[in-house]
């Protein structure tokens, strides 16, 4: 590649109080990766979309995510050697970016973002499998790792809003007579139904703390920025922690730190200070391109613009739409919540999603991002780009590049874009509403 | 009267257009950016302003002869002389002084380069006359264009080959040097100079009485109060211009607000500039609606042209008549600005013409383009192409073929002037205020 990530800024961030407790919280999973193989415990490498943690936690596992190790490698701009690496293992550049970074990682010295080795799976899970590349995905590691991999299928929701009762049957069927009776022989341990309502008790009151968190962006000022707050704040949520005692307190202590600055009207914490003046509320379809995250706030806090509504922290899961996990039907639940990770939903399903956000949020605007490596995110979104135009007559600002290869990201355009659309804004509020 | 300027700083050109209260178009300027933007800004600047002292003048001759009953004069015709004798004048200058630049440089070589150098200068300087022959002299053509398009001739006369690439390397240092060096020009002084020269038609002969009123005609188009009230800057390069925030304005906006000044019922617009392509949609207003761009790529933009121009050795502006030539459809299926040029040496080597082969890759840039404005939400009646490359007479009867064909019956517009339309846009946000 032999390019410079574009735009180096200042690589001190301002956090606030979620963003730091989020920090620390997460150390302890991170604390449980490196040290796993030294305490004797098994690995199990799953994805975010749809995890189904409390589960895999009934068994003493560690979980990996290998999307995660991507995301964060872009925020730490240390992706670029892992996507070469990638690519030199022969998967092509315009592939998933997170699959070929995981895949340079393993080529080489599986060394993780955060500086530790990330230790070997022992087996792979695959619950999530509507992603055609996870499949692929696994198929590479397995054969790497020669481990096996422990699968589950849910059918795609489409437009059907959720999952139906013969899908949910289904997928009951498939824990009870094949996760679960593997995860036993793998792990040696008994599956523990009390233990996985207890954590399901604990996973649905941190989802309704999380639900008002999200939804504080309703306010005027917005408290937080969905996506760059949001996906902090997701964190605990999405991953191996979901459902302990920690993450219950931590999105207690959340939703009151945020109830505090709506009371005070204070906006959210960029990397650029608060943003309490706030002229512009949008809807963000899509990632923020994690390898220049301060690049692209830049653009947002200098326009004064917030995102009030983000789709990408529905990836794992749609709490802040008001689906929580239900301990008194526990492999039910878990099958729902397979299925109401937001790639799940069909492309009619996903454009309802925005325009309630779009109408709930009070936005002024929509931003597409349009991942390159990732077809099965963006396959549609011209088709929602279009339906929210003719239902709100409210255009979107589009824009093309990635979720972490840099050299898929033009600065100068995107900026251009975003400006362009903002001024467009402008124009509408000052010239009255268009024909 | 008050006046406003709107600044377009392409990538590949830069545009200037000053516009009345009345938001009539007084003058318009236009120059390569070269690699100094500030530089490319000053020169369209000065053309633009220099152009609006002959709008001035226009209107100082028809007042000057209504003063003076019985002297008969044919306005255009002076205006005409006096235009195409400056722009002459001003060429001729540039020549002299690329001429000293390139001895001073080929002073340390102390080989015969520097006596061949100074003999086609001598020549250039001498067809000058021919180049710059009236105002038929297009406008879009710069100073670099018309000079290297005299060099290349002359160029092509030097049997000793090891010499040409030394030559070469002067005249394009010394081209440099000019294009960036930026020379204040007073317009009374010079059309006044022009009077004198001997390069106004010989067929026209005038009195002392008409030279006389035309003198006076200068003077008072020079003296003229002309104030420019405020100036808005757009295009890629619009952050270099050192004007505050709320004088920088936004393309897309310029773009939409320019094509609804020039085509009042337009509500879409295709503009191709150098490095990007916009699909913009507008409400009665002008105010834009919705808008696409081209994100990771330029392939298909104005950049893609050029280098196809360099890659067959011919002028930017000979493609698309070059292309209407074409007798039969060579399929190009790659815009990619390298790809492309790939595709067109292998046609080439196969035997096909260099009209067929170009008339694939104008329908490639089309066909690209078109699935852009599909992105916008299509063609809603009226449809306005601007931006440089819609210049291209290819371009032009490929889109109205293939938008025909998709929409059906729309009205597309594409003026001579689609080039200016950003800087017009811009101007009018200046007006605004």
């Amino acid at each position: 590649m032999g390019k410079e990530t574009p735009n180096k800024i200042d690589p001190v961030v301002t956090k606030d109080w979620g963003m730091v407790a989020q920090k620390k919280l997460m150390s302890t999973y991170y604390n449980q990766v490196m040290h796993a193989k030294e305490e004797g415990k098994k690995v199990v490498y799953t994805f975010i979309p749809g995890n189904l943690v409390e589960l895999v936690n009934n068994f003493d596992l560690v979980s990996v995510y290998p999307e995660l190790l991507g995301l964060q490698m872009g925020l730490r701009q240390s992706a670029e050697k892992y996507l070469n690496l990638g690519e030199k293992e022969g998967y092509a550049d315009e592939l998933c970016s997170y699959l070929k970074a995981s895949v340079g990682m393993a080529a080489i010295d599986n060394m993780g973002p955060q500086g530790y080795k990330i230790p070997e799976p022992d087996f792979l899970l695959l619950i999530y499998s509507n992603c055609f590349t996870f499949l692929k995905w696994w198929e590479i590691l397995r054969r790497r790792y020669k481990c096996p991999i422990i699968e589950i299928h849910l059918p795609y929701n489409g437009n059907a809003g959720g999952i139906n009762k013969e899908s949910l049957k289904y997928g009951v069927k498939q824990l009870k007579e094949v996760v679960i009776p593997k995860l036993e022989e793998i792990t040696g341990k008994k599956f523990d139904i009390d233990k996985l309502k207890d954590s399901l008790r604990n996973s649905a009151e941190a989802e309704e703390d999380y639900y008002h968190v999200i939804n504080s962006a309703k306010n005027t000022p917005s408290p937080i920025d969905a996506a760059l707050n949001g996906i902090y704040y997701v964190g605990p949520i999405n991953s191996a922690l979901r459902g302990t005692p920690q993450v219950v307190e931590y999105y207690k202590i959340l939703r009151k730190d945020i109830e505090k600055r709506v009371i005070r009207g204070e906006g959210p914490v960029t990397p650029f200070g608060q943003a309490n003046d706030q002229k512009y509320r949008l809807v963000l379809e899509g990632p923020i391109p994690w390898m220049v995250p301060e690049s692209f706030y830049k653009i947002l806090y200098d326009e004064k613009a917030v995102i009030v509504g983000a789709t990408y922290i529905k990836v794992g899961g749609s709490y802040d739409l008001g689906w929580f996990h239900d301990p008194s039907r526990p492999l039910e639940s878990l099958c729902e919540q397979v299925t109401n990770c937001y790639a799940n939903h069909g492309i009619k399903t996903r454009t309802e999603i925005m325009e309630k956000h779009i109408r709930d949020f009070h936005a002024d605007g929509i931003l597409f991002h349009s991942i390159k490596s990732c077809k099965s995110y963006i396959t549609g979104q011209l088709v929602m780009v279009k339906e929210l135009e003719r239902k709100l007559n409210m255009p979107s600002a589009f824009f093309e590049s990635d979720m972490m290869d840099a050299r898929f990201y033009s600065e100068a355009n995107v900026k251009n874009r975003i400006e362009s659309y903002l001024r467009m804004i402008d124009q509408k509020r000052t010239m009255g509403e268009a024909t | 009267m008050s006046y406003y300027m709107g600044i377009d700083l392409g990538s590949t050109t830069c545009k200037v257009v000053i516009i009345d209260e009345n938001k009539e178009i007084v003058s318009k300027g236009i120059t390569n950016t070269r690699s100094d933007y500030t530089v490319a800004t000053r020169f369209a600047e000065q053309e633009a302003i220099i152009m609006a002292r002959f709008y001035f003048l226009e209107n100082a001759l028809r007042e000057n002869i209504l003063k003076s009953p019985g002297i008969q004069v044919d306005i255009e015709k002076v205006l005409l002389l006096l235009e195409s004798s400056f722009r002459l004048c001003d060429y001729k200058e540039k020549v002299l002084e690329m001429g000293e630049v390139s001895k001073s440089l080929t002073k340390k070589d102390g080989s015969k380069v520097s006596g061949i150098l100074e003999d086609i200068f001598n020549s250039i300087y001498k067809e000058a006359n021919q180049v710059i022959t009236n105002l038929s002299f297009n406008k879009g053509v710069f100073f670099r264009d018309l000079i290297s398009s005299s060099f290349t001739k002359y160029l092509r006369e030097i049997k000793d080959f090891e010499a040409v690439d030394k030559i070469v390397g002067y005249f394009d240092k010394s081209l440099l040097q000019i294009e960036n060096k930026f020379n204040e020009i007073d317009f009374v002084h010079t059309t006044l100079g022009t009077l004198n020269m001997d390069n106004l038609d010989n067929s026209v002969n005038y009195d002392d009485s008409i030279i006389n009123l035309i003198k006076n005609s200068i003077e008072d188009a020079g003296n003229y109060n002309f104030n420019i009230e405020n100036k808005v800057g757009t295009g890629y390069g619009r952050q270099r211009l050192p004007f505050p925030k709320d004088q920088i304005q936004s393309e897309i906006l310029c773009h939409g607000m320019g094509a609804h000044q020039m085509f009042p019922k337009t509500r879409t617009v295709l503009d191709i500039g150098g490095q990007d392509t916009k699909a913009i949609r507008i409400d009665k207003n002008g105010v834009v609606t919705s808008f696409t761009m081209n994100d990771r790529c330029a392939a298909g933009c104005g950049r893609f042209l050029g280098y196809i121009a360099d890659e067959l050795n011919i002028g930017l502006q000979d493609l698309g008549p070059l292309a209407l030539e074409a007798k039969k459809n060579v399929k190009i299926s790659s815009t990619c600005t390298v790809f492309a040029g790939v595709e067109l040496r292998d046609r080439l080597s196969l035997g096909e013409r260099r009209s067929d082969i170009l008339a694939g890759l104008h329908k490639a840039i089309v066909r690209r383009a078109v699935s852009l404005i599909a992105r916008a939400g299509g063609v809603e009646n009226e449809f306005t192409f601007t931006g440089g490359v819609a210049r291209n007479v290819s371009v032009d009867k490929n889109l109205r073929e293939i938008i025909a064909s998709r929409y059906g019956d729309v009205v597309i517009n594409i003026s001579p002037d689609s080039i200016y339309v950003g800087s017009l846009g811009a101007a009018m946000y200046a007006k605004v205020g």
